[in-house]
């Protein structure tokens, strides 16, 4: 589990969080939604221990993150952030393979092999393994990352904003696979998403976030609601039932 | 290009390389132990073979240690002014430690080199632009203003004649005696081999790196410790070689990508191979002169740099 007590974080002066606490359950996928500015990204970059926080504490399974040795906590959490430019020619197989970084340090074992080909043929990408990373599409290249942090093989999987550079059909599929990890392997799986409808079709939880704060949490149903909408959104947004799914209308 | 075909190149080049001088060695009189043959082998040929490969070795792994951690394909010791900074530092030892032993010449110009490295790298992390034209150019800029500071304080205290020494790289005087401080590259450019992975994950960004469990910046600081050395090593003996670091690791690149692991090798014994050439044919060309390699890469790199500059887009 992961919890968070009392975060803040101040860029300058300015407070881009503020004493947020949150508890995230296992084996689940939590959505972190809101406007731009909200402290999505800073709030999971914290909680993944690539930015220090300036105030709290993160811990995971019970222990401080940054009490903790970084290359174990490697095998627990994975992050993947928004803009992943590589400037660097490699192929698709080589970038998969540093997920295995933290178990063999780049000298891959069979078993690091068998992994990453599993998370390769995971998002579809067998028969471009061999590209390189500057041959492949936006979306190819966004479910080339995606499967370097399968590799990883962490109980704790955060991705920010996955959905960039997806088309529908990928995007689907994305979140099908996010899905189908939670179900067949329990991993926890905390997602920053723009689309309000993938988040509510989705997600087990959700957290809503505005300037800083946590301005709503819950089961999914609880949020996907007119009224808590308009107070994170400020625009009125109608919720309809489309086949079991709560689908959210804003144009 | 498989790696046993550019290593059997690169040996032919380094013994074509025993046999080309004013003085004429040949074969036989070498089989048959004349002594005069063997004692120009000994003291000028040979360390002059041993430090043409070990110069353009670790100058070729320099610039893909740079190119990797500032994830940039046109960053090297000359174009982000590593070897403006060892100059100066050498300038600075010359002034005030005139008695030093060449080994603390050394220490003194690397801890230049390592200084000006790290002000490139902080410069960089605060530039908005992260245009991969833009900053080379700062590096150069950089550089050039470090040169200039040197060359007035040479012109002061009349030291021009020995400041433009290390100012072209020349191999005409190296023998015996005058190169031995290069074998320190060899334990760096292990240590170079043995971080390849490290490297490789450290190019891809801070937080990418973090991700995976990698210190980071003791990661980067190695890299950039084992560059100022190399850097200031290899000028103190044999002189600036400018572009050397940045077309070898660059040619490597597009046939072998950029995973260190698959391209760290191909790298070292290129690097070994184009400054063997270089040289080889500055001596050929104007026989019995020869051009300083440093001009003979300045000119063949010039041309390769530019080829690379205008199809960048095509693989960079």
């Amino acid at each position: 589990m992961i919890v968070a007590e009392k975060l803040s974080k101040y860029f300058g002066s300015k407070k881009v969080i503020q004493d947020v606490s949150i508890e995230v359950k296992r084996g689940a996928i939590t959505s972190f939604i809101g406007p731009n500015g909200a402290g999505k990204s800073t709030l999971l970059s914290m909680v993944s221990r690539l930015l220090k926080q300036d105030d709290g504490i993160v811990y995971l399974d019970g222990k401080d993150v940054h009490k903790q040795k970084s290359k174990d906590l490697a095998k627990t959490i994975a992050i993947l952030r928004q803009s992943n430019v590589v400037q660097m020619r490699l192929t698709v197989r080589e970038l998969v393979s540093f997920g295995r970084f933290p178990y063999s340090s780049g000298r891959l074992t069979d078993e690091d092999e068998q992994k990453v080909s599993e998370a390769i043929a995971y998002v579809n990408l067998e028969e471009m393994e061999d590209n390189y990373l500057n041959e492949l599409s936006g979306g190819q290249k966004q479910r080339a990352f995606i499967a370097m942090v399968l590799a990883q093989d962490t109980d704790y999987i955060l991705l920010d904003e996955p959905l960039n550079n997806l088309d529908m059909k990928h995007a689907v599929q994305m979140m099908k696979l996010l899905r189908k990890l939670v179900e067949d392997f329990g991993k926890t799986i905390l997602l920053v998403i723009h689309d309000i409808n993938f988040a509510s079709v989705y997600s087990d939880r959700i957290v809503a976030m505005k300037d800083g704060k946590i301005v709503a949490e819950g089961p999914t149903e609880d949020i996907i609601q007119s009224d808590v909408l308009k107070s994170i959104y400020d625009l009125d947004i109608d919720v309809h039932n489309i086949s079991c799914n709560r689908i959210c209308v804003y144009f | 290009m498989k790696l046993i075909y550019l290593f059997i190149i690169t040996v032919l080049l380094a013994v074509c390389s025993l046999f080309v001088g004013v003085e004429n060695v040949s074969f036989s009189a070498l089989w048959n132990m004349d002594e005069e043959a063997w004692n120009i082998v000994m003291i000028s040929r040979l360390p002059r073979m041993l430090s043409i490969i070990m110069a353009g070795t670790s100058l070729s792994i320099c610039g893909l240690i740079m190119q990797q951690l500032t994830q940039n394909k046109f960053v090297s010791p000359t174009t982000a002014g590593t070897m403006d900074w060892a100059r100066l530092g050498i300038l600075v030892s010359l002034l005030f430690f005139t008695d030093a032993s060449p080994i603390w010449k050394m220490c003194i110009a690397a801890a230049f080199a390592l200084f000006g490295t790290l002000l490139f790298m902080g410069i960089l992390q605060r530039l908005k632009q992260k245009d991969t034209i833009f900053i080379p150019l700062v590096g150069i800029m950089l550089g050039n203003v470090v040169s200039s500071i040197a060359t007035f304080f040479a012109l002061k205290f009349d030291l021009v004649q020995n400041m433009s020494s290390w100012l072209q790289g020349d191999f005409s005087l190296i023998m015996e005696g005058r190169y031995e401080l290069l074998y320190i590259s060899v334990p760096l450019l292990i240590i170079a081999f043995l971080f390849a992975n490290m490297f490789t994950v450290a190019g891809m960004g801070e937080d990418f790196a973090t991700n995976l469990g990698l210190p980071y910046k003791y990661v980067v600081n190695v890299g950039l410790i084992i560059v100022a050395i190399i850097t200031a090593v290899v000028i103190l003996t044999v002189g600036v070689i400018p572009f050397l670091g940045l077309i070898v690791p660059n040619i490597v690149s597009i046939y072998r990508g950029d995973n260190l692991k698959n391209s760290i090798w191909h790298t070292a014994v290129l690097g070994a191979a184009f400054l063997l050439v270089c040289d080889i044919a500055g001596r050929l060309i104007i026989y019995p002169y020869e051009i300083s390699v440093g001009l003979m890469v300045g000119v063949i790199g010039t041309g390769i740099f530019l080829y690379m500059l205008l199809r960048r887009n095509a693989y960079a």
